[in-house]
Protein backbone atom coordinates (compact mmCIF):
# COMPACT_ATOMS: atom_id res chain seq x y z
CA UNK A 1 0.00 0.00 0.00
CA UNK A 2 2.28 2.35 1.05
CA UNK A 3 5.19 1.18 -0.80
CA UNK A 4 5.69 3.95 -4.12
CA UNK A 5 7.24 6.58 -2.50
CA UNK A 6 11.01 6.88 -4.32
CA UNK A 7 11.59 10.18 -3.20
CA UNK A 8 14.57 10.14 -0.89
CA UNK A 9 14.26 6.27 -1.42
CA UNK A 10 18.04 3.85 -1.86
CA UNK A 11 18.46 1.95 -4.96
CA UNK A 12 20.57 -0.74 -4.18
CA UNK A 13 23.04 -1.66 -7.10
CA UNK A 14 26.80 -1.48 -7.98
CA UNK A 15 28.32 1.39 -9.27
CA UNK A 16 30.96 4.12 -9.39
CA UNK A 17 28.40 6.94 -8.13
CA UNK A 18 27.33 4.35 -5.33
CA UNK A 19 30.83 4.62 -4.04
CA UNK A 20 31.58 7.87 -4.30
CA UNK A 21 32.31 9.65 -0.77
CA UNK A 22 28.64 11.17 0.26
CA UNK A 23 30.61 14.65 0.64
CA UNK A 24 31.44 14.79 -2.90
CA UNK A 25 27.48 13.97 -3.96
CA UNK A 26 26.54 16.21 -1.61
CA UNK A 27 28.69 18.94 -2.72
CA UNK A 28 28.21 18.16 -6.31
CA UNK A 29 24.75 18.38 -5.86
CA UNK A 30 24.60 21.73 -4.22
CA UNK A 31 26.69 22.84 -6.66
CA UNK A 32 24.83 21.67 -9.56
CA UNK A 33 21.57 23.18 -8.34
CA UNK A 34 23.12 26.61 -7.91
CA UNK A 35 24.89 26.61 -11.32
CA UNK A 36 21.36 25.70 -12.76
CA UNK A 37 20.36 29.31 -11.57
CA UNK A 38 23.31 31.05 -13.59
CA UNK A 39 22.22 30.33 -16.86
CA UNK A 40 20.65 33.21 -19.24
CA UNK A 41 20.15 30.95 -22.40
CA UNK A 42 19.12 27.31 -23.22
CA UNK A 43 22.82 26.86 -23.82
CA UNK A 44 23.71 25.79 -20.41
CA UNK A 45 20.96 23.47 -19.68
CA UNK A 46 21.76 21.36 -22.90
CA UNK A 47 25.41 21.08 -20.72
CA UNK A 48 23.54 20.62 -17.71
CA UNK A 49 21.00 17.74 -19.32
CA UNK A 50 24.19 16.25 -21.06
CA UNK A 51 26.21 16.00 -17.69
CA UNK A 52 22.62 14.41 -15.59
CA UNK A 53 22.67 11.92 -18.63
CA UNK A 54 26.23 10.79 -17.87
CA UNK A 55 25.70 10.76 -14.36
CA UNK A 56 22.49 8.88 -14.90
CA UNK A 57 24.05 6.76 -17.28
CA UNK A 58 27.08 5.86 -14.88
CA UNK A 59 24.98 5.30 -11.50
CA UNK A 60 23.35 1.80 -13.36
CA UNK A 61 19.73 3.29 -11.32
CA UNK A 62 17.15 2.41 -13.90
CA UNK A 63 15.67 5.87 -15.55
CA UNK A 64 12.25 5.00 -14.49
CA UNK A 65 13.13 5.39 -11.10
CA UNK A 66 14.54 8.81 -11.30
CA UNK A 67 11.04 9.68 -13.57
CA UNK A 68 8.84 8.18 -10.62
CA UNK A 69 10.32 11.17 -8.13
CA UNK A 70 9.01 13.57 -10.61
CA UNK A 71 5.48 12.44 -9.67
CA UNK A 72 5.29 13.94 -6.65
CA UNK A 73 6.02 17.56 -7.79
CA UNK A 74 4.35 16.95 -11.41
CA UNK A 75 1.34 19.46 -9.51
CA UNK A 76 3.50 22.11 -8.85
CA UNK A 77 5.19 21.90 -12.05
CA UNK A 78 2.31 22.63 -13.55
CA UNK A 79 1.38 25.49 -12.12
CA UNK A 80 4.42 26.91 -12.11
CA UNK A 81 4.14 26.65 -16.21
CA UNK A 82 0.53 27.84 -16.45
CA UNK A 83 0.83 30.60 -14.44
CA UNK A 84 4.34 31.79 -16.23
CA UNK A 85 3.08 31.33 -19.12
CA UNK A 86 -0.35 33.17 -18.73
CA UNK A 87 0.70 36.10 -16.51
CA UNK A 88 3.95 37.39 -17.48
CA UNK A 89 3.75 40.83 -19.70
CA UNK A 90 5.51 41.31 -22.97
CA UNK A 91 5.18 41.04 -26.56
CA UNK A 92 2.79 38.83 -27.32
CA UNK A 93 2.97 35.88 -29.12
CA UNK A 94 -0.35 33.90 -29.40
CA UNK A 95 -4.06 35.39 -27.98
CA UNK A 96 -7.12 33.41 -27.50
CA UNK A 97 -10.50 34.25 -25.43
CA UNK A 98 -9.00 36.21 -22.25
CA UNK A 99 -5.59 34.65 -22.52
CA UNK A 100 -2.59 35.69 -24.08
CA UNK A 101 0.85 34.14 -24.59
CA UNK A 102 3.71 36.35 -24.47
CA UNK A 103 7.25 35.53 -25.95
CA UNK A 104 8.58 36.36 -22.37
CA UNK A 105 6.00 34.00 -20.48
CA UNK A 106 6.99 31.11 -22.75
CA UNK A 107 10.75 32.07 -22.02
CA UNK A 108 10.39 31.60 -18.37
CA UNK A 109 7.91 29.18 -18.40
CA UNK A 110 10.41 26.85 -19.72
CA UNK A 111 13.07 28.28 -17.78
CA UNK A 112 11.12 27.45 -14.92
CA UNK A 113 10.21 23.43 -15.91
CA UNK A 114 13.70 22.26 -16.47
CA UNK A 115 15.31 23.98 -13.82
CA UNK A 116 12.66 22.42 -11.44
CA UNK A 117 13.04 19.13 -13.59
CA UNK A 118 17.14 18.57 -13.40
CA UNK A 119 16.53 20.09 -9.72
CA UNK A 120 14.61 16.82 -8.70
CA UNK A 121 16.01 14.51 -11.11
CA UNK A 122 19.72 15.63 -9.63
CA UNK A 123 19.04 15.61 -6.33
CA UNK A 124 17.12 12.32 -6.80
CA UNK A 125 20.23 10.99 -8.46
CA UNK A 126 21.78 11.54 -4.94
CA UNK A 127 19.50 9.94 -2.72
CA UNK A 128 18.56 7.05 -4.84
CA UNK A 129 22.79 6.04 -4.68
CA UNK A 130 24.00 6.98 -1.38
CA UNK A 131 22.35 5.07 1.84
CA UNK A 132 20.73 7.45 4.54
CA UNK A 133 23.40 6.56 6.95
CA UNK A 134 26.07 7.36 4.56
CA UNK A 135 24.61 10.43 4.15
CA UNK A 136 24.37 12.00 7.36
CA UNK A 137 28.07 10.36 7.53
CA UNK A 138 28.87 12.82 4.74
CA UNK A 139 26.88 15.84 6.63
CA UNK A 140 28.45 15.28 9.44
CA UNK A 141 31.71 15.28 8.31
CA UNK A 142 30.81 18.61 6.32
CA UNK A 143 29.44 20.58 9.05
CA UNK A 144 32.37 19.85 11.48
CA UNK A 145 34.21 23.35 11.14
CA UNK A 146 30.65 24.82 12.86
CA UNK A 147 32.13 23.26 16.13
CA UNK A 148 33.56 26.17 16.65
CA UNK A 149 30.41 27.72 16.97
CA UNK A 150 28.97 25.33 19.36
CA UNK A 151 26.68 23.82 16.84
CA UNK A 152 25.87 20.24 17.95
CA UNK A 153 26.98 18.91 14.29
CA UNK A 154 27.24 15.13 15.58
CA UNK A 155 23.68 15.27 17.66
CA UNK A 156 21.96 16.60 14.66
CA UNK A 157 23.55 14.35 12.39
CA UNK A 158 22.06 11.34 14.77
CA UNK A 159 19.14 12.94 15.58
CA UNK A 160 18.74 13.12 11.52
CA UNK A 161 20.20 9.02 10.68
CA UNK A 162 17.18 7.82 13.48
CA UNK A 163 14.54 10.04 11.82
CA UNK A 164 15.69 9.05 8.43
CA UNK A 165 15.74 4.65 10.03
CA UNK A 166 12.66 4.99 11.62
CA UNK A 167 10.50 5.98 8.55
CA UNK A 168 10.30 2.76 6.53
CA UNK A 169 9.46 1.40 9.91
CA UNK A 170 6.82 3.81 10.69
CA UNK A 171 5.60 3.02 7.00
CA UNK A 172 5.48 -0.23 7.84
CA UNK A 173 3.91 -0.16 10.98
CA UNK A 174 1.05 2.26 9.26
CA UNK A 175 1.03 -0.35 6.89
CA UNK A 176 0.41 -3.17 9.78
CA UNK A 177 -2.44 -0.89 11.26
CA UNK A 178 -4.11 0.41 8.71
CA UNK A 179 -4.68 -3.50 7.18
CA UNK A 180 -5.62 -4.52 10.78
CA UNK A 181 -8.26 -1.84 11.26
CA UNK A 182 -9.39 -2.60 7.82
CA UNK A 183 -9.95 -6.14 8.82
CA UNK A 184 -12.58 -5.03 11.35
CA UNK A 185 -14.28 -2.87 8.92
CA UNK A 186 -12.46 0.29 9.39
CA UNK A 187 -12.92 2.36 5.56
CA UNK A 188 -10.12 5.16 5.19
CA UNK A 189 -10.59 6.01 1.39
CA UNK A 190 -14.69 6.68 1.28
CA UNK A 191 -17.06 9.49 2.89
CA UNK A 192 -16.73 13.60 3.38
CA UNK A 193 -13.64 15.00 4.29
CA UNK A 194 -14.50 15.16 7.80
CA UNK A 195 -15.39 11.36 8.15
CA UNK A 196 -12.09 10.26 6.26
CA UNK A 197 -10.49 13.03 8.94
CA UNK A 198 -12.04 11.20 11.65
CA UNK A 199 -11.31 7.42 9.93
CA UNK A 200 -7.62 8.34 10.78
CA UNK A 201 -7.99 8.01 14.65
CA UNK A 202 -7.93 4.54 14.91
CA UNK A 203 -4.55 4.59 12.68
CA UNK A 204 -3.27 7.89 14.64
CA UNK A 205 -3.51 6.60 17.72
CA UNK A 206 -1.89 3.55 17.98
CA UNK A 207 0.87 4.65 15.29
CA UNK A 208 1.95 7.47 17.85
CA UNK A 209 2.09 5.11 20.63
CA UNK A 210 4.17 2.83 18.92
CA UNK A 211 6.59 5.55 17.55
CA UNK A 212 6.70 6.71 21.66
CA UNK A 213 7.53 2.97 22.44
CA UNK A 214 10.41 2.39 19.92
CA UNK A 215 11.66 5.98 20.68
CA UNK A 216 11.69 5.14 24.06
CA UNK A 217 13.11 1.16 23.67
CA UNK A 218 15.80 2.97 21.42
CA UNK A 219 16.92 5.38 23.65
CA UNK A 220 17.51 2.58 26.49
CA UNK A 221 19.27 0.37 23.73
CA UNK A 222 21.80 3.63 23.23
CA UNK A 223 22.17 3.97 26.93
CA UNK A 224 22.73 0.53 27.91
CA UNK A 225 25.69 0.72 25.19
CA UNK A 226 27.13 3.52 26.85
CA UNK A 227 26.68 6.13 24.23
CA UNK A 228 27.06 9.72 26.00
CA UNK A 229 27.15 11.62 22.23
CA UNK A 230 29.97 12.20 19.94
CA UNK A 231 32.87 13.54 22.09
CA UNK A 232 35.30 10.66 21.29
CA UNK A 233 33.52 8.37 19.11
CA UNK A 234 35.14 7.25 16.21
CA UNK A 235 34.00 5.44 13.16
CA UNK A 236 33.49 1.85 12.00
CA UNK A 237 34.14 3.29 8.29
CA UNK A 238 35.63 6.77 8.27
CA UNK A 239 35.23 8.32 5.64
CA UNK A 240 38.64 9.11 3.63
CA UNK A 241 38.97 11.15 0.07
CA UNK A 242 39.97 8.37 -2.71
CA UNK A 243 41.23 9.06 -6.13
CA UNK A 244 37.91 8.47 -7.37
CA UNK A 245 36.34 11.34 -5.26
CA UNK A 246 39.14 13.54 -6.44
CA UNK A 247 38.33 12.97 -10.07
CA UNK A 248 34.94 13.12 -9.61
CA UNK A 249 35.21 17.02 -7.96
CA UNK A 250 37.54 17.80 -10.80
CA UNK A 251 34.58 16.74 -13.16
CA UNK A 252 32.00 18.97 -11.18
CA UNK A 253 34.60 21.38 -11.95
CA UNK A 254 34.89 21.20 -15.19
CA UNK A 255 31.14 21.07 -15.88
CA UNK A 256 30.66 24.23 -13.83
CA UNK A 257 33.43 26.03 -15.59
CA UNK A 258 31.69 24.79 -19.25
CA UNK A 259 27.87 24.89 -18.15
CA UNK A 260 28.07 28.50 -16.78
CA UNK A 261 30.47 29.76 -19.68
CA UNK A 262 28.01 28.44 -22.28
CA UNK A 263 24.54 29.15 -20.02
CA UNK A 264 26.60 33.46 -20.18
CA UNK A 265 27.09 33.58 -23.65
CA UNK B 1 -19.39 -22.99 1.71
CA UNK B 2 -15.45 -22.78 1.69
CA UNK B 3 -12.42 -21.20 0.81
CA UNK B 4 -10.97 -22.00 -2.64
CA UNK B 5 -7.40 -20.88 -3.78
CA UNK B 6 -7.08 -21.76 -7.50
CA UNK B 7 -3.38 -21.47 -8.38
CA UNK B 8 -2.40 -17.85 -6.95
CA UNK B 9 0.49 -16.43 -6.87
CA UNK B 10 1.55 -13.25 -5.12
CA UNK B 11 4.58 -10.80 -5.98
CA UNK B 12 6.26 -8.54 -3.92
CA UNK B 13 8.00 -5.32 -4.88
CA UNK B 14 7.86 -5.83 -8.43
CA UNK B 15 9.88 -4.03 -10.98
CA UNK B 16 12.77 -3.71 -8.20
CA UNK B 17 16.10 -5.61 -7.32
CA UNK B 18 13.92 -6.88 -4.74
CA UNK B 19 11.41 -8.73 -5.91
CA UNK B 20 10.17 -11.49 -3.72
CA UNK B 21 7.65 -14.43 -5.01
CA UNK B 22 6.42 -14.28 -1.66
CA UNK B 23 3.36 -17.19 -2.71
CA UNK B 24 4.06 -19.66 -5.22
CA UNK B 25 1.38 -21.63 -7.32
CA UNK B 26 -0.82 -22.07 -4.01
CA UNK B 27 -3.97 -24.48 -4.71
CA UNK B 28 -5.93 -25.37 -1.40
CA UNK B 29 -9.23 -25.92 -0.32
CA UNK B 30 -10.68 -24.91 3.40
CA UNK B 31 -14.13 -26.60 3.65
CA UNK B 32 -16.30 -24.81 6.80
CA UNK B 33 -15.51 -25.94 10.19
CA UNK B 34 -12.45 -26.77 10.12
CA UNK B 35 -9.82 -25.92 12.54
CA UNK B 36 -6.54 -25.92 10.78
CA UNK B 37 -2.90 -25.12 11.60
CA UNK B 38 -0.72 -23.22 8.94
CA UNK B 39 2.79 -23.72 9.90
CA UNK B 40 6.29 -22.38 8.53
CA UNK B 41 8.92 -20.46 9.32
CA UNK B 42 9.62 -16.86 9.16
CA UNK B 43 9.09 -15.60 5.90
CA UNK B 44 7.76 -18.83 4.28
CA UNK B 45 4.46 -16.56 2.71
CA UNK B 46 2.16 -17.61 6.17
CA UNK B 47 0.96 -14.37 6.75
CA UNK B 48 0.99 -13.18 3.21
CA UNK B 49 -1.13 -16.34 2.61
CA UNK B 50 -3.87 -15.43 5.18
CA UNK B 51 -3.95 -11.75 4.22
CA UNK B 52 -5.32 -13.14 0.93
CA UNK B 53 -8.79 -14.80 2.78
CA UNK B 54 -9.86 -10.98 3.51
CA UNK B 55 -9.01 -9.41 0.42
CA UNK B 56 -5.88 -7.30 2.35
CA UNK B 57 -3.78 -8.36 -0.44
CA UNK B 58 -4.68 -9.37 -4.14
CA UNK B 59 -3.20 -11.91 -5.74
CA UNK B 60 -0.55 -10.92 -8.76
CA UNK B 61 -2.30 -14.09 -10.37
CA UNK B 62 -4.76 -16.80 -9.54
CA UNK B 63 -8.27 -16.76 -8.18
CA UNK B 64 -9.44 -16.97 -4.59
CA UNK B 65 -13.31 -18.03 -4.43
CA UNK B 66 -15.09 -17.73 -0.72
CA UNK B 67 -18.40 -19.57 -1.11
CA UNK B 68 -18.26 -20.19 -4.57
CA UNK B 69 -17.68 -16.84 -5.51
CA UNK B 70 -14.77 -14.75 -6.81
CA UNK B 71 -13.21 -12.12 -4.20
CA UNK B 72 -11.50 -10.45 -7.43
CA UNK B 73 -14.55 -9.92 -9.21
CA UNK B 74 -15.72 -6.34 -9.64
CA UNK B 75 -19.30 -6.46 -7.61
CA UNK B 76 -18.00 -8.47 -5.15
CA UNK B 77 -18.53 -7.00 -1.75
CA UNK B 78 -15.13 -6.64 -0.33
CA UNK B 79 -16.77 -4.98 3.19
CA UNK B 80 -19.18 -7.87 3.95
CA UNK B 81 -16.64 -10.46 3.32
CA UNK B 82 -14.50 -8.77 5.48
CA UNK B 83 -16.59 -8.94 8.27
CA UNK B 84 -17.32 -12.61 7.45
CA UNK B 85 -13.53 -13.77 7.62
CA UNK B 86 -11.94 -12.23 10.66
CA UNK B 87 -8.53 -11.78 10.52
CA UNK B 88 -6.81 -11.56 14.12
CA UNK B 89 -3.08 -9.98 13.15
CA UNK B 90 0.32 -10.46 14.54
CA UNK B 91 0.70 -8.55 17.64
CA UNK B 92 -3.16 -7.31 17.61
CA UNK B 93 -2.62 -5.45 21.05
CA UNK B 94 -0.63 -2.39 18.69
CA UNK B 95 -4.24 -2.01 17.04
CA UNK B 96 -5.75 -0.80 20.07
CA UNK B 97 -6.83 2.88 19.98
CA UNK B 98 -10.45 3.84 22.10
CA UNK B 99 -10.37 5.34 25.65
CA UNK B 100 -11.92 1.86 27.14
CA UNK B 101 -12.25 -2.03 26.31
CA UNK B 102 -15.64 -1.98 25.62
CA UNK B 103 -15.73 1.01 22.73
CA UNK B 104 -12.60 -0.78 21.27
CA UNK B 105 -14.36 -4.17 20.74
CA UNK B 106 -16.79 -1.83 19.50
CA UNK B 107 -14.69 -0.67 16.77
CA UNK B 108 -15.63 -3.71 14.33
CA UNK B 109 -19.55 -3.97 14.92
CA UNK B 110 -20.48 -0.52 14.48
CA UNK B 111 -18.44 -0.21 11.18
CA UNK B 112 -20.71 -3.03 10.18
CA UNK B 113 -23.72 -0.38 10.82
CA UNK B 114 -24.59 -1.56 13.89
CA UNK B 115 -26.10 0.62 16.28
CA UNK B 116 -24.76 1.74 19.33
CA UNK B 117 -26.92 -0.96 22.14
CA UNK B 118 -26.35 -3.96 19.12
CA UNK B 119 -22.60 -2.80 18.66
CA UNK B 120 -22.23 -3.11 22.78
CA UNK B 121 -24.19 -6.28 22.94
CA UNK B 122 -21.80 -8.14 20.62
CA UNK B 123 -19.01 -6.56 22.66
CA UNK B 124 -19.94 -8.20 25.60
CA UNK B 125 -20.51 -11.56 24.31
CA UNK B 126 -17.20 -11.80 22.68
CA UNK B 127 -15.22 -10.59 25.61
CA UNK B 128 -17.35 -13.40 27.56
CA UNK B 129 -15.63 -15.67 24.67
CA UNK B 130 -12.34 -14.82 24.90
CA UNK B 131 -12.62 -14.51 29.08
CA UNK B 132 -11.93 -11.21 30.55
CA UNK B 133 -13.02 -10.18 33.71
CA UNK B 134 -15.71 -8.23 34.25
CA UNK B 135 -14.31 -5.45 35.75
CA UNK B 136 -11.99 -4.63 33.18
CA UNK B 137 -14.29 -4.03 30.40
CA UNK B 138 -14.48 -0.07 31.51
CA UNK B 139 -11.05 0.40 31.92
CA UNK B 140 -8.09 2.02 29.14
CA UNK B 141 -6.73 -0.74 26.92
CA UNK B 142 -3.62 0.50 27.54
CA UNK B 143 -3.41 -0.36 30.94
CA UNK B 144 -3.70 -4.04 30.59
CA UNK B 145 -1.31 -6.50 30.47
CA UNK B 146 0.31 -8.22 27.39
CA UNK B 147 -2.20 -11.27 27.70
CA UNK B 148 -5.17 -9.16 28.72
CA UNK B 149 -4.52 -6.71 25.53
CA UNK B 150 -3.93 -9.57 23.07
CA UNK B 151 -7.49 -11.39 24.22
CA UNK B 152 -9.37 -7.77 24.03
CA UNK B 153 -8.06 -7.91 20.03
CA UNK B 154 -9.63 -11.18 19.53
CA UNK B 155 -12.49 -10.17 20.82
CA UNK B 156 -12.57 -7.03 18.82
CA UNK B 157 -12.45 -9.26 15.78
CA UNK B 158 -14.89 -11.67 17.23
CA UNK B 159 -17.51 -9.50 17.77
CA UNK B 160 -18.02 -8.87 14.14
CA UNK B 161 -19.49 -12.66 14.28
CA UNK B 162 -17.40 -14.02 11.42
CA UNK B 163 -17.60 -17.43 10.10
CA UNK B 164 -13.49 -18.05 9.70
CA UNK B 165 -11.56 -16.96 12.07
CA UNK B 166 -7.87 -16.65 11.11
CA UNK B 167 -5.54 -15.61 14.34
CA UNK B 168 -1.95 -14.91 12.88
CA UNK B 169 0.84 -16.17 15.82
CA UNK B 170 -1.56 -15.36 18.18
CA UNK B 171 0.02 -16.93 21.33
CA UNK B 172 3.37 -14.76 20.32
CA UNK B 173 5.23 -13.02 22.78
CA UNK B 174 3.02 -14.57 25.67
CA UNK B 175 4.30 -16.64 28.52
CA UNK B 176 3.30 -20.69 28.24
CA UNK B 177 0.68 -20.09 30.46
CA UNK B 178 -1.04 -17.12 28.95
CA UNK B 179 -0.67 -19.25 25.44
CA UNK B 180 -2.23 -22.36 26.93
CA UNK B 181 -4.93 -20.46 27.83
CA UNK B 182 -5.39 -18.68 24.94
CA UNK B 183 -5.15 -21.45 22.94
CA UNK B 184 -7.62 -23.65 24.75
CA UNK B 185 -10.34 -20.80 24.92
CA UNK B 186 -10.03 -21.04 20.96
CA UNK B 187 -10.53 -24.09 21.08
CA UNK B 188 -13.43 -24.01 23.32
CA UNK B 189 -14.82 -21.43 20.57
CA UNK B 190 -14.80 -23.66 17.88
CA UNK B 191 -16.30 -26.27 19.72
CA UNK B 192 -19.36 -23.97 20.58
CA UNK B 193 -19.83 -21.84 17.69
CA UNK B 194 -18.68 -24.51 14.95
CA UNK B 195 -16.41 -21.53 13.05
CA UNK B 196 -13.85 -22.38 10.64
CA UNK B 197 -10.68 -21.34 12.54
CA UNK B 198 -6.93 -20.79 11.02
CA UNK B 199 -4.55 -21.05 13.16
CA UNK B 200 -0.97 -19.79 11.80
CA UNK B 201 1.94 -20.41 13.41
CA UNK B 202 6.20 -21.48 13.74
CA UNK B 203 5.72 -23.73 16.22
CA UNK B 204 4.27 -27.51 16.43
CA UNK B 205 3.75 -27.66 19.67
CA UNK B 206 1.43 -24.96 19.57
CA UNK B 207 -0.98 -26.71 17.04
CA UNK B 208 -0.28 -30.03 17.29
CA UNK B 209 -3.01 -30.47 20.06
CA UNK B 210 -5.66 -28.29 18.76
CA UNK B 211 -5.60 -28.51 15.12
CA UNK B 212 -7.18 -31.63 12.33
CA UNK B 213 -5.12 -30.58 9.64
CA UNK B 214 -1.97 -28.84 9.31
CA UNK B 215 -0.62 -26.89 5.79
CA UNK B 216 3.15 -26.19 6.09
CA UNK B 217 4.29 -23.36 4.41
CA UNK B 218 7.98 -23.11 2.71
CA UNK B 219 9.54 -20.74 0.62
CA UNK B 220 5.80 -19.53 -0.50
CA UNK B 221 5.25 -22.82 -1.49
CA UNK B 222 2.31 -25.60 0.24
CA UNK B 223 4.90 -28.28 1.31
CA UNK B 224 2.36 -30.78 3.36
CA UNK B 225 -1.07 -30.53 3.63
CA UNK B 226 -2.50 -33.05 5.59
CA UNK B 227 -3.59 -34.60 9.53
CA UNK B 228 -0.95 -34.08 11.96
CA UNK B 229 -0.04 -37.55 12.65
CA UNK B 230 0.60 -37.88 8.83
CA UNK B 231 2.90 -34.40 8.81
CA UNK B 232 4.91 -35.40 11.86
CA UNK B 233 6.11 -38.40 10.56
CA UNK B 234 8.04 -36.27 7.93
CA UNK B 235 9.63 -34.72 10.96
CA UNK B 236 12.76 -35.20 9.50
CA UNK B 237 11.94 -33.09 6.23
CA UNK B 238 10.19 -30.70 8.62
CA UNK B 239 13.87 -30.14 10.12
CA UNK B 240 15.43 -29.59 7.11
CA UNK B 241 13.03 -26.46 6.85
CA UNK B 242 13.65 -25.27 9.52
CA UNK B 243 10.77 -26.63 11.33
CA UNK B 244 10.61 -29.37 14.52
CA UNK B 245 7.83 -32.11 15.04
CA UNK B 246 6.47 -31.43 18.82
CA UNK B 247 8.99 -33.11 21.07
CA UNK B 248 6.98 -36.40 22.13
CA UNK B 249 7.41 -37.54 18.35
CA UNK B 250 11.31 -37.04 18.93
CA UNK B 251 11.04 -39.14 22.67
CA UNK B 252 8.33 -42.07 20.75
CA UNK B 253 10.83 -42.12 17.86
CA UNK B 254 13.73 -43.11 19.90
CA UNK B 255 11.59 -45.49 22.54
CA UNK B 256 11.08 -47.25 19.59
CA UNK B 257 14.66 -46.95 17.97
CA UNK B 258 15.82 -48.33 21.19
CA UNK B 259 12.84 -51.68 20.93
CA UNK B 260 10.16 -50.11 22.96
CA UNK B 261 6.60 -51.08 20.87
CA UNK B 262 5.23 -47.65 21.26
CA UNK B 263 3.04 -46.01 18.34
CA UNK B 264 4.83 -42.93 16.51
CA UNK B 265 2.13 -41.55 15.78
CA UNK B 266 1.18 -39.69 18.76
CA UNK B 267 0.87 -36.49 18.79
CA UNK B 268 -0.59 -34.90 21.80
CA UNK B 269 1.08 -35.53 25.32
CA UNK B 270 -2.13 -37.35 26.30
CA UNK B 271 -1.70 -39.92 23.78
CA UNK B 272 2.27 -40.30 24.27
CA UNK B 273 1.73 -41.45 27.71
CA UNK B 274 -1.27 -44.02 26.64
CA UNK B 275 0.99 -45.82 24.12
CA UNK B 276 3.94 -45.33 26.48
CA UNK B 277 1.55 -47.00 29.05
CA UNK B 278 0.34 -49.60 26.83
CA UNK B 279 3.78 -50.61 25.63
CA UNK B 280 5.36 -50.48 29.85
CA UNK B 281 2.41 -53.38 29.99
CA UNK B 282 3.73 -55.50 27.54
CA UNK B 283 7.52 -55.40 28.46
Amino acid sequence: MLRDITLGQYYQTESLIHRLDPRVKLGGTLLYIISLFFFRNFWGYGVALVFLAMVVRLSHVPVKFMVKGMKSILFLLLITVVFNLFLIPGTELVSFWRLTITVEGLRTAVTMALRLTFLIIGSSVMTLTTTPNNLTDGMEKMMKPLKVFHVPVHEVAMIMSIALRFIPILMEETDKIMKAQIARGADFDSGSLIRRARALVPLLVPLFISAFRRANDLAMAMEARCYRGGEGRTKMKPLVYQKRDRMAYLCIAVYLAVSITAGRL
Amino acid sequence: MSIIFDHVDYVYGGDTPLEVKALDDICLQIPDGQFVGIIGHTGSGKSTLVQHMNGLLKATSGHIYFNGEDIYDRDFPMKKLRSRVGLVFQYPEYQLFEVDVLSDVCFGPKNLGLDRKEAELKAFDALRKVGLPMELYYQSPFELSGGQKRRVAIAGVLAMEPEVLILDEPTAGLDPKGRDEILSQIRQLQRDTGITILLVSHSMEDVAEYVERIIVMNNGRVLYDDVPKKVFARYKDLEEIGLAAPQVTYILHELQRRGFPVDVSATTIEEAAETIRKAAAKC
